[in-house]
């Protein structure tokens, strides 16, 4: 139906009148829980549903949810409103989950097992992993199905676009995002108050508000998360944000490998346009705004913003000098607004709720919530959304759980392949836009890669400028040339072909990339080496003057060898991809260190601490 | 045939320059790769040169003029999936498939490429065939990928 202003809280309060009452069997069908067999689940689901007699009842329902962040743990199956949590599910458990649906309880096999306590969990919100979090980006990401604008409705979806089209001027608008304090959730961390009141400021035919979700940070995934879970919400928030503007076209920027995202948020427009929420005349008023999507080409550049708008104009993503504003001259030329996925979904929450409410939570300049990914070396793998300043300690160890298999921390890469990685002795920094960068870092999107012993911090700052070099867009010649010189230096260190005077070289290109080059990526190329080399120094000592990689990662550089702790229990063995293990059962295992590839499984594998790694023998 | 397709394809998009990267993203999924007759076709529609869409397809990964093989096994090399051990991974399976990333069997049936990050990063390291993801992989795993007989 058409909605208007008139009606729209009429049709919002008659949906949640026709629910009342109505519980839910909730299916995780993000990328991750589909990857783990998520669709498989839900068809079970569906049919036992059926075989119990409980299909097509309207107090029953069956949704399939977008992404709840915590991907390793699914398929997730949850139940609203208890809230009962269900983990790792597969087709199989579909009759006792339905069983335990209508017991109103819950199947204690599928729990989730604290790490501390060992006891099982029953509910959502009791998670540790959960219960620290604040989740205002992430509100609806998990309890609604993202293909469903009444869902979406129901849980008071465009209440704030309506309440900005009946009495709040454009003025009014930009006023209570700057007094929000909301900073750009992409990294840059640019107020986005003042971003739109230039836009709006300034001289054009048109005006334009593109959304940044190109989430190249490798590591990072909340934007895919908030994208493929809750597309309304980002709709919104880029709505509000047009009509501040008097924007007349919008655009979603979209990687082409997040094509889940792309589909939910294509049905996203359609139903909004069907409804009078996006296209002509929105909700009966003179407001008219469109929304395309343009999807990436698998080029990180693109995730800059004049990138971005070279790339949605179907040319090279080349991006170029900053003394022009986007804000002046964007996207074709005209005024345009660009921002990340994080920081439109906050829009409505701000206008909703007030900006008081907002800047209440997080730190003197950096308010809100952020999202975090954090993954790696840690016990919970996922998306955690906390008000800005908590620790990364606590986000690490508290809220992530720590180090698994009683391994030893060793640094957490933050901010992406322009961040740093810091040491144990600045894990007390509060994460907010300004603290990591004093360190050398940056908080970025929010990726936190945890690395372990097992890591070596060589060979991460050779994978960041070997991920720089392919993705240099060659304008510049200190990025793209010195790119290359860099990776040719630490790769011959990776190698065993270190020499001391590697040291000044590096810092020399570095000092070159940050002073020399046109746009982020090439200035904050260098912050991956520099951070290593501020804080690991002497990993990189010990493998040019003792050829060792003590991480046991440079293949030139160690050896693993079988120890006496050996009971023969052929786990190593069978792990081996080169079957270069031999040793009969309940015997001393010996690696052949010819046939040896250095490639560790063996070490993982063994839970006696039976693998050593030392200095390389053999050729 | 391909002409016929790939008019199907121009047709959904407005004649102008700021369609090309979507029209070309329709194109690989399509052919698995931008025949060079539809190249010049999409120029002809997007009102460029035919340099400029080989530019622009040069320019991002998402493009080739090389047909790709039936199976593409693509290594996620995101940060979290480096740190779980993904080179090892894509050694493994240049090791058994007998090429580099970026090239394609000699009998077309697989292609390996590398991608940056599929952002499913609580399940590192990946390695994504045909679309379907494999979550929480270790080196021994690539065999089971791939048809049995056809590893080096």
């Amino acid at each position: 139906m058409k909605l208007t202003l008139a009606n729209i809280d009429g049709y919002r309060a008659d949906l949640v009148a026709r629910r009342a009452g109505s519980r839910s069997i909730m299916v995780c069908c993000g990328t991750g829980c589909r990857a783990r067999g998520g669709l498989e689940v839900a068809e079970a689901l569906t049919s036992s549903l059926a075989d119990a007699g409980l299909a097509g009842k309207g107090e029953v329902e069956l949704t399939e949810t977008g992404c709840h962040g915590w991907c390793e743990q699914g398929p997730i199956v949850t139940f609203e409103p208890s809230g009962v949590f269900h983990t790792n599910v597969k087709p199989e458990h579909a009759d006792a989950i339905v069983e335990a649906f209508e017991a109103e309880g819950s199947v204690e096999k599928l729990l989730y097992r604290d790490l501390a306590t060992k006891k099982r969990v029953v509910r959502y919100d009791d998670i540790e992993f959960y219960s620290r979090q604040t989740r205002w980006a992430m509100r609806n990401v998990g309890r609604m199905s993202p293909t469903s604008i009444e869902d979406y409705i129901a849980r008071d979806g465009y209440s704030a676009l309506a309440k900005v089209l009946s009495g709040m001027s454009p003025d009014e608008v930009i006023s209570a995002v700057e007094k929000a304090g909301l900073r750009g959730r992409g990294g840059g961390g640019f107020d986005a108050g003042r971003k739109w009141r230039s836009c709006q400021q300034a001289k054009g035919k048109n005006r334009y508000v593109i959304c940044n979700g190109d989430e190249g940070d490798p590591g990072a995934f909340m934007d895919r998360s908030i994208m493929e879970a809750d597309p309304h919400g980002v709709l919104e928030g880029m709505l509000i944000a047009a009509y501040a503007l008097s924007a007349t076209a919008g655009y979603i920027y979209v990687r082409q490998e997040y094509p889940l995202a792309v589909e939910h948020l294509n049905q996203a427009i359609a139903a909004a346009r069907s409804q009078s929420l996006l296209g002509e005349k929105i909700l009966g008023t003179e407001f008219s705004f469109d929304i395309h999507i343009a999807r990436g080409g698998g080029a990180f550049v693109c995730g800059e913003s004049s990138a971005l708008m070279r790339s949605v104009e179907g040319r090279v993503g080349e991006p170029r000098a900053k003394y022009i504003h986007a804000t002046d001259r964007g996207l074709f030329d005209e005024p345009t607004v660009l921002n990340n996925v994080e920081t439109f979904i906050n829009v409505p929450l701000i206008i909703q709720h007030g900006p008081e409410q907002f800047a209440s939570v997080g730190t003197e300049r950096s308010k809100g919530t952020k999202a975090f990914s954090v993954v790696g070396k840690v016990n919970r793998n996922g998306l955690i959304e906390v008000p800005m300043g908590m620790t990364l300690r606590e986000l690490i160890f508290d809220v992530a759980g720590g180090i698994p298999k009683g391994r030893v921390f060793k640094a957490v890469q933050t901010g992406g392949p322009s961040g740093g990685c810091l040491p144990e002795s600045h894990l007390d920094l509060p994460v907010d836009f300004d603290s990591l960068t004093e360190a050398g870092s940056m908080m970025g999107s929010g990726g936190l890669i945890v690395m372990d012993d097992r890591n070596c911090m060589v060979d991460v700052a050779r994978y960041f400028v070997k991920f720089l070099v392919d993705e240099s867009c060659g304008k510049c010649v200190p990025c793209r040339e010195g790119l290359k010189q860099l990776l040719g230096i630490l790769t011959r260190i990776t190698k065993g072909e270190g020499v001391s005077g590697d040291f000044d070289k590096m810092e020399d290109l570095c000092f070159t990339l940050e002073e020399g080059s046109l746009c982020a990526l090439g200035k904050s190329a260098p912050n991956p080496v520099v951070s290593t080399l501020r804080y690991f120094r002497d990993e990189y000592v010990e493998h040019i003057e003792k050829g060792l990689c003590r991480a046991g990662v440079c293949a030139n550089l160690c050896s693993y060898v079988v120890n006496e702790k050996c009971n023969g229990c052929t786990l190593c063995a069978r792990v081996c991809p080169t079957e270069c293990i031999a040793g009969e059962r309940k015997e001393l295992h010996v690696i052949d260190q010819e046939a040896c590839i250095q490639c560790g499984s063996c070490f993982d594998a063994c839970k006696f601490d039976a693998v050593t790694i030392g200095e390389r023998i053999g050729s | 045939m391909a002409e016929q397709l790939a008019q199907k394809i121009l047709e959904k998009y407005p004649a102008d320059e700021g369609s090309l990267i979507e029209i070309l993203h329709d194109v690989q999924l399509q052919f698995r790769y931008l025949p060079r007759p539809v190249v010049d076709e999409v120029a002809a529609h997007c009102g460029v040169a035919v340099s400029k869409v080989v530019s622009v397809a040069t320019f991002y990964q998402a493009f080739s003029f090389e047909k790709k093989g039936e199976n593409v096994i693509r290594i996620c090399t995101g940060t979290a999936c480096h740190v779980k051990g993904a080179s090892l991974i894509g050694d493994e399976a240049e090791r058994l498939l007998g090429i580099a990333p970026g090239e394609t069997t000699p009998d077309g049936k697989y292609s390996l490429e590398e991608v940056n990050c599929v952002g499913a990063c609580a399940m590192a390291p990946l390695v994504i065939k045909n679309e379907q993801y494999h979550g929480k992989f270790k080196p021994i795993d690539v065999k089971d990928l791939l048809e049995p007989g056809d590893a080096e």
